[in-house]
């Protein structure tokens, strides 16, 4: 229990710490977001009876004050660019980003673990070398690079799919599989090599440990020791690894959204920084603190799960 | 654990590729079906889908300060005036208008048959009721600097609209191009209404913006062919040619000449001066740019020629002043050769000016732009070869925005400035109490000038006047103005009908089909 309350602590002094600093770093980038909506053209007039209606005319710690009580009720304040509620907008984006990031992670974790465990265990043949030169090209190749050539062999060449139609999954289940795809498999392809790399590394470590030389002994086929014990090991790294890619993936991925001209959070998150539409950029980021948060939690649970050493600890 | 073996999930992920293309052959076939429906009817209907890469700010044309959104809503808006290919104003709402001698007192009367897409009439009071709103007259700030020289409208009839202007503004009239509002109606954010060609039909926030045709515009040589308009937001200008290599979008208003390579003879363009002046912008009060030797030193030094070759593939009209030839009645003509180049009299300047062996320049330019970035490049060998070496500041556009336009903390910059329909609006802007002369050129004479167009009523006499404005600018080497680079716009095959303008405004009403 006590490791819990610890854990919540922790939880809301890291996200007061962020909301904090992502707010003050943002005051001091050179940048009057009422310009910016305005552009060249604006008069002096205009731009200050702007910065009145969207409040910039207060000081700093007011605004932060405003916006944090704002935060605690629920309202995460307005949005200067869109001029709707940030909640609004953020409803709107999240869902594209997270089917996205989840199907991408059942694509990652899909075939990058099956694939790890078959190259560690050809370790040596000519198989394994191969796919491990793949996965160092998947490691080094961006996604975006992925993301064109997808489009370029799917939608262009083989003008099977359209890359550019975005469907909610409300609309049409088929639809918004199609459309949600090639950017799901751009994001996971460098995750699986990620995924594979980790994998096989930690089962050919664990291999060289006593414990497995014991259940050699023993008797054991080389199977059941690879399911039965080194896996259990090896997955603890790699669970830590998926932990953070889905962190990652969840606060959305800037350049394939981009690509693939989806309204999700990584395309949104950049706009609001050029427009300098600060609350929709600190609620972003506090989202973005959140979910790492809460995932690096899962991921401690897991282990506990996995690993009884853990478990005893806690 | 062993029921996960590799193989499963290979074949799973294969099925899947499988599923997703398989899925998508329906509307594939729907298009095929519909292209061969237009082709046989003769050439009317479809759907057009263009690709924009900025989303809408807001759909209210008075909210709204972003160039991309309002040449989308234009088509769903009208003002009292329009605007046709070569700049001149034409009558839209207003079926005619008049100016009073004096130069104060505008009157236009109204077309009788026009509505609003909700069905209503457009009345003298709508009018009245929206320049209102514009000149900050109903109790609220003016929206726009353009309007606050407005004294007072009235509607002395349902047809007839009076402005009377608080002192001469030659630049009033083309003001009047703005958008004609339903009075009492302030719901234009989400469904906006006006009276023009297109009605809106949806927008999809980050994704598409949806137009329909208007089938009862008052214009009935200007019913659009097209039934239905769409605006996707593509960001990624790659993703963009890729989408229009793919069939998904059928315009990309702008692109780069790269794209245009890339799409080669699958597509078809239409490229014209798009009224912007792209200008190396000299900070006037800097040292040792306060010194006209320099600045004459710089432009000798710099070969515009070779930066449209290099930068614009040759796409772009030489400039001599800030203004373009697309605005031909207002153009002064000859000024792009005022500084040919030349190495040997532009170290003979800089040496008569005390830097013999050259000087240090700083050059900020808007890192979001990769064509001003290019160019700087460009400028940066041509000007080390009369000993001015060039130290390049990449800036992000925002910080640019205070640092250099809002501030002028800088020495030297390069920015395009997006045309006006007005030359006051154009040239004001080297105007010394202008608050965004940031180049901080300072002249009496030119700030005579400018004063005197303004309260000028004779249009001849206006043109002569923005014409010597233009030589001032050239003669003092108030910057290098570079040039008026070319707006491609790439169509696909068989579609036609787009009409350039000395602003970005796209006219949707002519757009048809051929094939």
């Amino acid at each position: 229990m006590r490791y819990y309350l610890y854990k919540f602590s922790m939880f809301g002094i890291t996200l007061f710490m962020v909301s904090l600093i992502i707010f003050f770093v943002f005051q001091l980038l050179p940048g009057n977001p009422a310009q910016i909506i305005l552009g060249l053209d604006a008069d002096e007039q205009q731009i200050r009876h702007l910065e009145q209606e969207l409040g910039l005319d207060k000081p700093a710690v007011e605004r932060y004050i405003d916006w944090i009580a704002g935060v605690f009720q629920g309202d995460l304040g307005e949005s200067l660019r869109y001029q709707l509620p940030v909640s609004e907008v953020l409803a709107d984006r999240i869902p594209v980003t997270t089917s996205i990031a989840i199907l991408a992670m059942v694509l990652t974790v899909v075939i990058g673990i099956p694939l790890g465990i078959l190259i560690a265990r050809t370790d040596g043949k000519i198989i394994s070398v191969f796919l491990s030169m793949i996965t160092q090209l998947g490691i080094s190749i961006p996604s975006f690079w992925f993301g064109f050539m997808l489009i370029l062999l799917f939608s262009v060449t083989l003008n099977w799919v359209t890359s550019f139609e975005y469907v909610a999954w409300s609309d049409d289940f088929f639809g918004a599989l199609r459309s949600h795809f090639l950017p799901s498999l751009s994001i996971a392809i460098s995750n699986i090599a990620i995924v594979i790399r980790y994998l096989r590394n930690t089962i050919l470590d664990q291999r060289k440990m006593d414990y497995v030389r014991t259940a050699t002994c023993k008797g054991l086929s080389e199977r059941a020791v690879l399911y039965g014990h080194v896996l259990r090991n090896a997955f603890i790294p790699v669970i830590t690894i998926i932990g953070l890619i889905t962190a990652d993936t969840l606060g959305g991925s800037i350049i394939i959204e981009n690509v693939f001209a989806l309204p999700g959070l990584g395309s949104l998150l950049i706009q609001s920084i050029t427009s300098r539409d600060f609350p929709l950029v600190q609620s972003m980021v506090l989202y973005i603190a959140v979910i790492v948060l809460v995932i690096n939690f899962i991921v401690d649970l897991l282990y506990k799960l996995i690993d009884p050493r853990i478990r005893q600890k806690g | 654990m062993k029921k996960f073996g590799g193989k499963a999930f290979l074949l799973l992920f294969f099925v899947s590729v499988l599923l997703v293309a398989c899925s998508d052959k329906g509307s594939n076939e729907a298009g095929e079906q519909a292209a061969k429906a237009n082709k046989n009817e003769e050439k009317m209907g479809g759907t057009v889908r263009i690709a924009m890469s900025t989303e809408v700010d807001n759909l209210d044309p008075y909210q709204s300060a972003a160039t991309d959104t309002m040449s989308m809503m234009d088509n769903v808006y009208d003002g009292l005036l329009d605007t046709d290919e070569a700049g001149e104003l034409v009558p839209a709402i207003a079926e005619s208008y008049d100016i009073s001698e004096d130069g104060l007192v505008y009157t236009f009367k109204l077309k009788e048959n026009v509505t609003f897409h909700d069905g209503s009439e457009l009345t003298a009071e709508d009018v009245k009721y929206s320049y209102e709103k514009l000149a900050g007259l109903s109790g609220e700030e003016p929206i726009s600097s353009q309007y606050e020289v407005i004294e007072k409208i009235e509607a002395p009839s349902d047809f007839e609209v009076v402005i009377t202007l608080k002192e001469k503004n030659s630049a009033f009239l083309a003001a009047n191009i703005r958008p004609i509002l339903p009075a009492d109606y302030d719901n234009h954010s989400e469904k906006p209404i006006g009276t023009g060609p297109f009605k809106f039909a949806e927008y999809k926030v980050g994704q598409e913006l949806r137009l329909v045709k208007n089938e009862d515009y008052y214009n009935d040589k200007k019913i659009p062919n097209m039934d239905e308009v769409l605006f996707k937001i593509m960001p990624d200008p790659e993703s963009a040619i890729l989408a229009m290599q793919s069939g998904e979008i059928d315009v990309i208003p702008g692109i780069s000449s790269q794209g245009k390579e890339q799409l080669g003879d699958t597509i078809e363009t239409v490229s014209a001066p798009q009224n912007m002046v792209q200008l190396m912008a000299l900070n006037n009060q800097v040292e040792p740019l306060n010194n006209i030797n320099v600045r004459k030193a710089i432009n000798l030094a710099i070969d515009k020629d070779m930066i449209i070759d290099m930068v614009a593939e040759g796409d772009g009209v030489k400039l001599g002043s800030n203004f373009s030839p697309s605005m031909q009645v207002y153009y002064q003509e000859g000024l792009e050769d005022t500084y040919q180049t030349n190495i040997d009299e532009a170290k003979k300047l800089l040496a008569e000016a005390g830097y013999p062996d050259g000087f240090n320049l700083e050059l900020t330019v808007p890192s979001d732009y990769q064509f001003h970035v290019d160019t700087a490049q460009v400028i940066t060998e041509q000007l080390a070869q009369v000993g001015i070496q060039v130290e390049i500041k990449l800036m992000e556009f925002s910080t640019w925005l205070e640092k250099v336009y809002n501030d002028a903390q800088y020495e030297s910059t390069i920015i395009g400035f997006t045309g006006k329909l007005d030359p006051y609006e154009i040239l004001r802007r080297y105007v010394s109490d202008y608050n965004n002369n940031f180049v901080q050129y300072e002249n009496e004479a030119y700030d005579k000038l400018i004063h005197d167009a303004l309260s000028a009523t004779d249009e001849a006499e206006m043109a002569d006047i923005y014409k010597q404005a233009q030589t001032m600018l050239a003669e003092e080497a108030a910057s290098v103005f570079i040039m008026d680079p070319y707006r491609t716009v790439a169509m696909k095959k068989g579609l036609q009908g787009w009409k350039m303008y000395p602003i970005q405004k796209f006219n949707l009403e002519d757009l048809h089909y051929t094939e």
